[in-house]
């Protein structure tokens, strides 16, 4: 009775768990766990070799946060900065430390312009970007998309009509966007 | 080679790309045989995570054959038959000799909030991942293992963050003997922290989620009480209700950033990036955990702010506990609790995915169709 000092009996007692489920109590003893205490000692160092690591070879500028003393001796090379958000990026990574909200704003803002120079590069390319296959509707026919939603109690329904939106939107506003400068540059020519 | 490339918000592509190259003298090329999509890329998927580059290749769960070596590699061979943990770690930092894995300072550039992860940003590192049919692996002598005979590969892939991640977060909670633990969340994550609070000695273990396909694995795979929070007004006063009001002994969040349960909270974090996460699950593990006890971070949440009750926090004097989990730390004991039968990790599998259909299987996964669990994709099918 939780009013009182003695706590809520329990349903089972700890032979009957152990007897129920496989490995019940394998465990019990904290020094049985892996990660108890949080900071221990590791003497094999997993099989590292160095003291500090050989430093990878930096090919091109690297962008790296300002609260670390210098760039990582090893770090990922795919997809450097560039363009109007990679120009983004490196503002944010020169300017912000990660305390800062700015920093992580003008990430995501610099994600978003990168999504969109992407988008138009490809329309310009042999491979245009595909809003069909690359969001995987196919699979809203093959794997039960309407049975799997309805007639259930599922909670993300409410919002899910919100993802085409998400999809959707910019390649809306782009397209009325681009019909209107159409029709602007074509109202000037008739003049 | 074939790969996954991320090409803005809710989509994605497979692609050709260069094979990778070796970079450094640490580091190896491995050849992908399965990767998995976890819970935690469809942040990335939906466009939470700063600093996710278009072109980006995603996945940190993966197994495969090494292929080639750097020139300072001594532990690993061409052949090997390797299980890769999605941290990338360099083993001797201040962080790593401490066995903070997930904290390494020494591979990444890009924030020293947190270390370097496989596929996941340039805010983790910008390392390309293995949903490809092949991956550079830094630190080869440091984060792979050559998978035991005995293991099999599904297994072992589920070994790579998932059932190490569960087990983590059983183990953040502090648990004794007889405590009731809640874990909110049935994905991957949360049926292993269910199932591994069995393994330290709990006493009950009551799964929340609004899936019933999810809450029916819960009790079969993990043993677990089970309720679906949207059949209640207040799951938080059901939870109550079901501990003789006195609350949980510990409380694991294993749902992260895009929990369910608060259309506000959701909307705000998932759709508009307003939050580095939608705490819904959180704020119910603080307000459901008993004055005094503990509440375990699993869940994966954006490095932004998020609304999460600090002020209940402080008043119960909780005790909070979170981390990504140093994958290779766990598995000396999991290879024990495998050996010895306990569970199979690969029983929570649902789909496997041919890499050319990965866009259908992000699709499917993050709109939990044909009662998904853990999807894994065949990179070489």
């Amino acid at each position: 009775m939780t009013y009182t000092a003695e706590r809520p009996p329990l349903t089972e007692t700890s032979d009957q768990l152990r007897a129920r489920i496989p490995g019940w109590g394998a465990d019990l003893d904290p020094r049985d766990r892996p990660s108890v205490p949080k900071l221990r000692w590791q003497d094999d160092r997993t099989g590292a070799h160095w003291e500090f690591p050989e430093r990878q070879p930096e090919l091109r500028p690297r962008e790296r946060s300002i609260e670390h003393k210098f760039l990582t001796p090893v770090f990922g090379t795919p997809c450097p900065p560039r363009g109007l958000s990679g120009a983004l990026r490196r503002v944010s990574y020169r300017r912000f430390s990660e305390a800062r909200a700015a920093h992580w704003l003008i990430l995501l803002a610099a994600d978003r312009v990168d999504a969109w120079e992407h988008h138009a590069r490809s329309l310009l390319s042999t491979r245009p970007d595909n809003p069909i296959t690359q969001t995987g509707l196919r699979s809203e026919f093959t794997r039960h998309g309407f049975a799997s939603r309805f007639g259930s109690t599922r909670a993300d329904v409410k919002h899910q009509w919100l993802d085409p939106v998400v999809v959707g939107g910019p390649w809306v506003l782009t397209g009325i966007a681009g019909v209107a400068v159409t029709r602007r540059v074509l109202r000037r020519a008739r003049r | 080679m074939r790969a996954m490339v991320y090409r803005g918000p809710y989509k994605i592509r497979v692609e050709d790309k260069d094979v990778p190259a070796i970079e450094h003298p640490g580091d190896a090329i491995v050849r992908v045989q399965l990767a998995a999509i976890c819970g935690s890329d469809l942040h990335l998927y939906h466009g939470m995570m700063p600093d996710t580059r278009v072109g980006t290749t995603f996945g940190h769960e993966f197994v495969g054959v090494v292929d080639q070596v750097g020139s300072g590699v001594r532990n690993v061979a061409p052949g090997d038959r390797v299980m890769v943990p999605f941290n990338v770690f360099c083993g001797t930092c201040w962080f790593c000799a401490r066995g903070l894995y997930s904290n390494c300072h020494n591979v990444n550039p890009n924030a020293t909030a947190v270390g370097g992860i496989y596929g996941y940003s340039h805010t983790c590192g910008g390392y390309d991942g293995g949903q490809a049919q092949y991956v550079r692996v830094p630190f080869a002598d440091v984060g792979p293992t050559v998978i035991p005979g005995w293991m099999d590969d599904e297994d072992a892939l589920m070994l790579t963050d998932a059932l190490p991640t569960g087990y983590f977060g059983a183990q953040l909670g502090d648990i004794v003997e007889g405590d009731v633990v809640i874990v909110f969340g049935a994905g991957p994550v949360g049926l292993y922290a269910a199932r591994s609070a069995w393994l330290m000695g709990a006493g009950r273990v009551i799964v929340i989620d609004h899936l019933e396909y999810r809450l029916e694995k819960a009790r079969t795979f993990a043993h677990a009480e089970a309720y679906n929070f949207a059949e209640y007004d207040d799951i938080v006063v059901h939870l109550k209700k079901l501990t003789d009001h006195l609350g949980a002994d510990v409380a694991i969040d294993a749902a992260g950033a895009e929990a369910d349960g608060n259309f506000l909270q959701h909307v705000t974090s998932a759709k508009l990036k307003l939050q580095g996460g939608s705490p819904v699950a959180l704020n119910w593990a603080i307000d459901a955990v008993r004055k005094g006890g503990t509440v375990s971070v699993v869940g994966a949440y954006g490095p932004m702010f998020s609304a999460v009750k600090f002020g209940d926090a402080l008043n119960k004097g909780l005790t909070l506990r979170m981390n990504q989990c140093p994958v290779k730390r766990q598995w000396p004991r999991l290879f024990e609790h495998l050996r010895s039968g306990y569970f199979r990790p690969a029983d929570i599998v649902t789909h496997r995915i041919p890499l050319e259909h990965i866009a259908e299987g992000y699709h499917m996964f993050s709109a939990k169709l044909d009662r998904c669990i853990k999807p894994i994709v065949v990179a070489g099918a």
